[in-house]
C-alpha cells in the first residue's frame, strides 16, 4: 500500500504537549516540512524561545538552543555569523518577540540577518496563563485586562508584519494564517519560501501565522479557528507585505 | 619571546583574544573600554572573522550565547552598567555551559556612576551575579602584559571547563600603555567540542543546548553537576601571586591596578624598616585560599586594599579564617587610593601587633 | 634608576602625546615603561594629565601620587602638582601661560616660555617637546636618539614631516637657560 501521508521525518517521534485545538502542532509540522522537502535538517539550527513553545527541541529534529526571553534574533545572529552556511530559524510567540524582545527582533531584520523567523501571533500570553500581549486585540480580554483591552490604558496592538516591512534590511515577510486547510497550504508555502530565502542568502525573512490560544481564549477549537477568520484577519491582514517579487 | 609593544591594556586584550582564535565579537560601546571594540572592528575583518555593534548590551551577550552554542571562541566586552544588562545571558550560559569570555573594565557606580576606575563589582563578577546558583572564573590582570596572557588563558580555561570566564579589570588597566611582548605562537587548547550545534548532518543524535529543566529531580542533577565542576576547578585553578612574602608580617591583599600601588608601597614600607608582602588573587573566583594557608604562620595581620567598599575582604576573612586581623583601606566612586594614605595605616597597624 | 613623570596642562597642549613619546623612547631604551591618561571629558578641552614611568625594573605603580619630575602648562596643574613634587625633585613650567612659580624651596623649577619659543619657530604644538628638551638634560630620562625614533612611532604619517623640526624644538628646550 502505498504512503500517502506521514509524520515529516524533521520531527521526531515524541507526542506535544500543546492544549487540545492549539495550532503549535500545525506550525510546528510546516517547519518540519520544509526542512524536509528542502534536505536541510541536518545543516539546521533551530532557536527555541520563551512561551509554550520553550521546549521545541523535543519535538524538531535539528539541532537546537534554547534561549532567553525575547532574545533569539540575538542568538540567532551569533549562530549565524559565525555558521553563515548553516540554515538558522527562531521561533517566537508575540510576546517573546513582540514585546519583550522588540529591539532584538527589530535590528536582526535591519541589519539584513540572514535567517528565518517563524512568528506565532495568537494575541495572548499562553504559557503564562492568558496576560494580555502587544497583539492583543482591543476590547479582547486577558487575565490582566479583565475589562478588556483599552486604548487609553493598554495602548494599540503592534502590527508586526506592517512595522517590520518598513525596514530595507527586511527581504520577505508574509502574514499567514492557520484556521483552515486552504490557508494552512498557503502558510507552508510561506514558511518553505522564508528558508529558501534564506538558502540564497537573500536576507531576513519572517512568516506571520494567525494562531490559535483556545485555552486562553476561553473557546472550543472550532470556536478559536473561527475567531482568527472573523476577529483576527479584519485586524491583520494577510498577505506579503515585503518582497512580493522576490523569486527563489 | 617575540614582538614588543606599547599598547594601550583594551588594545592588549583584544589583540590577545585575536591571538587565542577568537575571530567573533559582538559588543556595545561604553566607556572605559571601547578600544577593545574598536580594535576589533579593525582588525577582525581582515582575520576573516566578524565584529559586530549590537543594538543593546543585552542583545550583544546573546549573540556571544548563539555563537559560543556553536562551539567557536567567541568574546564581549563592557564595563559596569553594560556588564549589569549581561547578566541574564551569563546566567543562560551558566545554565546551558556555553563557554565564552567576557571582559569587564570597571568604572565606578551605583548606576551610571563614573566613568574612573572602580573595583566595586566584584560581588556580581564573583558571586553570580544573575540568578541562579552559579559561578564564572573571574581572571584579575595588574598590568598590560598579564591582560594578553590572561586573555589567551581565559579562552583556554573557558573550553576546557565549558564555562564563561570574566577578565575583571578597570578603567586604570584599560587606559594605561605598558610594554607587551607577544609569544610567536599561542597555547590553543585542541579541545573537542561534541556538545556543539553545527547541525547534525545525520550523523548524529541532535544536540540541544538548553538551561530550562522542569522536573525539579532533573534540574537538581544539572546543578548538582555544575557543583561538581566547580569544586575540580577550585582545585585546579586558583592563580595567585606572593610578593615579598618571605619575612613579611603584614600582608596587603590587593588585586588589579590596586596591587600594583601596594607594590610601591612595600618599597617605601622596607625603606622605614617595616616588613610588608603582598597577596595578590590572580583568580578571584575561585578564590586562593592556598596564598592565605602558605603565609598564615608569620602574618601578623592583613589589609585588604580596594577600590570599594570592601567587597574582597568578605573572601579575605573567610581565607584568614581568624588566624589574624583583617583591615580594610578602601576608596570609591573612581577614587584611587593614594599610597601615602596605605603607608600610613600600615605603621599604625604595625603599631598595635608587632611595636606595642 | 626609575624616573616618575608627571604632564599636566589643557587638553589640546599635547599633554597626552608628550607622555607617550617619553614611554615609547623608554622602550627603545630597553627599560619597563607605563604610561597612565587621565581619560574621560577632560580629553577634550579640560585639564589633562599623564604619567609615566620609565624604570630599570619592571614598573611597580603606574599610578602616581608623587613625582620626581612634574611638567605643568597650566596655572591649575602647578597648584594642583606643586605638592607632588618629591624632595629634591623637579617642575618644568611653560612660563608663556604660568605667571606663577613655586613656592617649595626643596625642588627645583625650571620656567621655559616654551608656548611663546613655540610659535616663534612657527607652530604652538611643539611647546611640549621643548619642555620635554628640558627633562631630558636634566635628567637623562630617555636617549635623545631613541626619542627621535618615537616620534615617528608615536605621531601619525600626515605629521612625519614635522619631526625635523621637533627635534629642533627639542634641542632648543636642551640647551635653554633662564636669564
Amino acid at each position: 500500500m502505498a504512503i500517502i501521508f506521514q509524520k515529516p521525518k524533521a520531527l521526531k517521534d515524541t507526542s506535544m504537549h500543546y492544549c487540545p485545538g492549539c495550532t503549535h502542532g500545525i506550525a510546528h509540522r510546516l517547519v518540519a516540512e520544509a526542512m524536509d522537502e528542502l534536505n536541510i535538517e541536518g545543516d539546521t539550527i533551530g532557536i527555541a524561545s520563551v512561551g509554550c513553545s520553550y521546549n521545541s527541541y523535543d519535538y524538531f529534529g535539528c539541532d537546537m538552543i534554547q534561549c532567553p526571553h525575547g532574545r533569539a534574533p540575538a542568538v540567532a545572529t551569533g549562530v549565524k555569523r559565525s555558521n553563515p552556511d548553516k540554515i538558522v530559524f527562531t521561533y517566537q510567540g508575540d510576546g517573546d518577540l513582540a514585546a519583550i524582545g522588540t529591539a532584538e527582533i527589530i535590528h536582526a531584520a535591519a541589519r539584513g540577518e540572514n535567517i528565518t523567523v517563524i512568528f506565532i501571533n495568537n494575541t495572548i500570553y499562553g504559557m503564562t496563563s492568558g496576560q494580555m500581549a502587544p497583539t492583543t486585540l482591543l476590547n479582547q480580554f486577558s487575565t490582566t485586562t479583565p475589562y478588556g483591552r483599552q486604548a487609553d490604558l493598554h495602548g494599540f496592538p503592534i502590527k508586526v508584519c506592517e512595522m517590520l516591512a518598513t525596514l530595507e534590511g527586511a527581504a520577505y515577510i508574509e502574514r499567514v494564517s492557520l484556521h483552515d486547510v486552504k490557508h494552512i497550504r498557503k502558510a507552508k508555502e510561506a514558511v518553505k519560501k522564508a528558508f529558501k530565502v534564506q538558502q540564497q542568502k537573500k536576507g531576513f525573512s519572517l512568516v506571520e501565522l494567525l494562531s490559535t490560544c483556545p485555552t486562553n481564549w476561553g473557546l472550543n477549537p472550532v470556536e478559536a479557528l473561527n475567531r482568527i477568520r472573523d476577529e483576527m484577519i479584519p485586524n491583520y491582514p494577510l498577505g506579503v507585505f515585503r518582497g512580493e517579487s522576490l523569486e527563489v | 619571546m617575540g614582538q614588543r609593544l606599547l599598547m594601550k591594556g583594551n588594545e592588549a586584550i583584544a589583540e590577545a583574544a585575536i591571538r587565542a582564535g577568537c575571530f567573533h565579537y559582538f559588543g556595545y560601546p561604553i566607556t572605559p573600554q571601547t578600544e577593545i571594540a574598536h580594535y576589533m572592528a579593525k582588525k577582525l575583518p581582515k582575520v576573516g572573522g566578524v565584529f559586530l555593534q549590537a543594538e543593546s548590551e543585552i542583545a550583544a551577550v546573546n549573540m556571544v550565547y548563539g555563537a559560543g552554542s556553536t562551539g567557536i571562541r567567541v568574546m564581549t566586552s563592557s564595563s559596569s552598567p553594560g556588564i549589569s544588562l549581561k547578566q541574564e545571558g551569563l546566567s543562560y550560559m551558566a545554565g546551558s555551559q556555553v563557554p565564552a569570555v567576557v571582559v569587564n573594565i570597571v568604572r565606578a557606580g551605583p548606576g551610571l556612576g563614573g566613568i574612573q576606575p572602580a573595583q566595586c563589582d566584584y560581588f556580581q563578577a564573583c558571586k553570580g551575579g544573575g540568578h541562579g546558583d552559579y559561578r564564572q572564573i573571574v581572571l584579575a590582570p595588574s598590568s598590560v602584559q598579564e591582560l594578553y596572557e590572561l586573555t589567551v588563558e581565559a579562552f583556554n580555561l573557558a573550553d576546557r571547563y565549558r564555562i564563561v570566564v570574566m577578565i575583571l579589570g578597570d578603567g586604570i588597566l584599560g587606559q594605561m600603555m605598558e610594554v607587551v611582548e607577544f609569544r610567536d605562537k599561542e597555547e590553543i587548547a585542541d579541545i573537542e567540542k561534541p556538545w556543539a550545534v553545527t547541525g547534525h548532518g545525520g550523523k548524529r543524535k541532535q544536540n540541544v543546548i538548553t538551561s530550562i529543566h522542569l522536573d525539579p529531580a532533573v534540574l537538581e542533577k544539572m546543578n548538582q553537576n555544575l557543583q561538581d565542576k566547580y569544586r575540580l576547578i577550585t582545585e585546579n585553578e586558583c592563580r595567585y601571586e606572593l610578593y615579598n612574602s618571605e619575612d613579611a608580617e603584614v600582608f596587603i591583599v590587593a588585586y588589579g591596578t590596586v596591587a600594583r600601588i601596594a607594590k610601591s608601597i612595600i618599597e617605601m614600607a622596607k625603606n622605614e624598616g617595616l616588613k610588608v608582602g603582598l597577596i595578590r588573587p590572580i583568580t578571584l573566583w575561585p578564590f586562593p585560599q592556598e596564598a592565605f594557608d602558605k603565609v598564615k604562620d608569620r602574618a601578623k595581620a592583613f589589609l585588604t586594599v580596594e577600590m570599594s567598599s570592601g567587597q574582597m575582604i568578605e573572601d579575605v576573612r573567610l581565607a584568614v579564617n581568624g588566624t589574624g586581623p583583617v583591615y580594610f583601606h578602601g576608596r570609591m566612586g573612581g577614587m584611587v587610593p593614594n599610597k601615602f594614605d596605605i603607608l600610613a595605616q600600615i605603621k599604625e597597624i604595625y603599631s598595635r601587633h608587632i611595636n606595642s | 634608576m626609575v624616573h616618575e613623570i608627571i604632564l599636566a596642562g589643557f587638553g589640546g597642549q599635547g599633554i597626552l602625546s608628550a607622555g607617550r613619546i617619553m614611554a615609547y623612547a623608554g622602550m627603545l631604551d630597553g627599560k619597563q615603561v607605563s604610561w597612565l591618561p587621565s581619560y574621560g571629558p577632560e580629553m577634550r578641552g579640560g585639564t589633562a594629565n599623564s604619567s609615566v614611568v620609565i624604570s630599570d625594573k619592571p614598573v611597580d605603580s603606574p599610578v602616581l601620587n608623587s613625582a620626581g619630575s612634574i611638567i605643568v602648562m597650566n596655572k591649575p596643574s602647578l597648584e594642583k602638582f606643586e605638592s607632588w613634587v618629591d624632595k629634591g625633585g623637579i617642575i618644568i613650567i611653560d612660563s608663556s601661560i604660568v605667571n606663577k612659580d613655586v613656592s617649595r624651596k626643596d625642588i627645583k623649577s625650571f620656567r621655559i616660555p616654551a608656548t611663546k619659543i613655540a610659535s616663534e619657530m612657527g607652530n604652538m604644538a611643539f611647546a611640549n617637546i621643548i619642555l620635554l628638551g628640558k627633562l631630558i638634560a636634566e635628567k637623562g630620562t630617555v636617549s635623545v636618539e631613541n626619542f627621535k625614533k618615537a616620534l615617528y612611532a608615536v605621531l601619525p604619517e600626515r605629521k612625519h614631516n614635522l619631526i625635523p623640526m621637533e627635534m629642533e624644538a627639542l634641542k632648543t628646550g636642551m640647551e635653554y637657560n633662564e636669564v
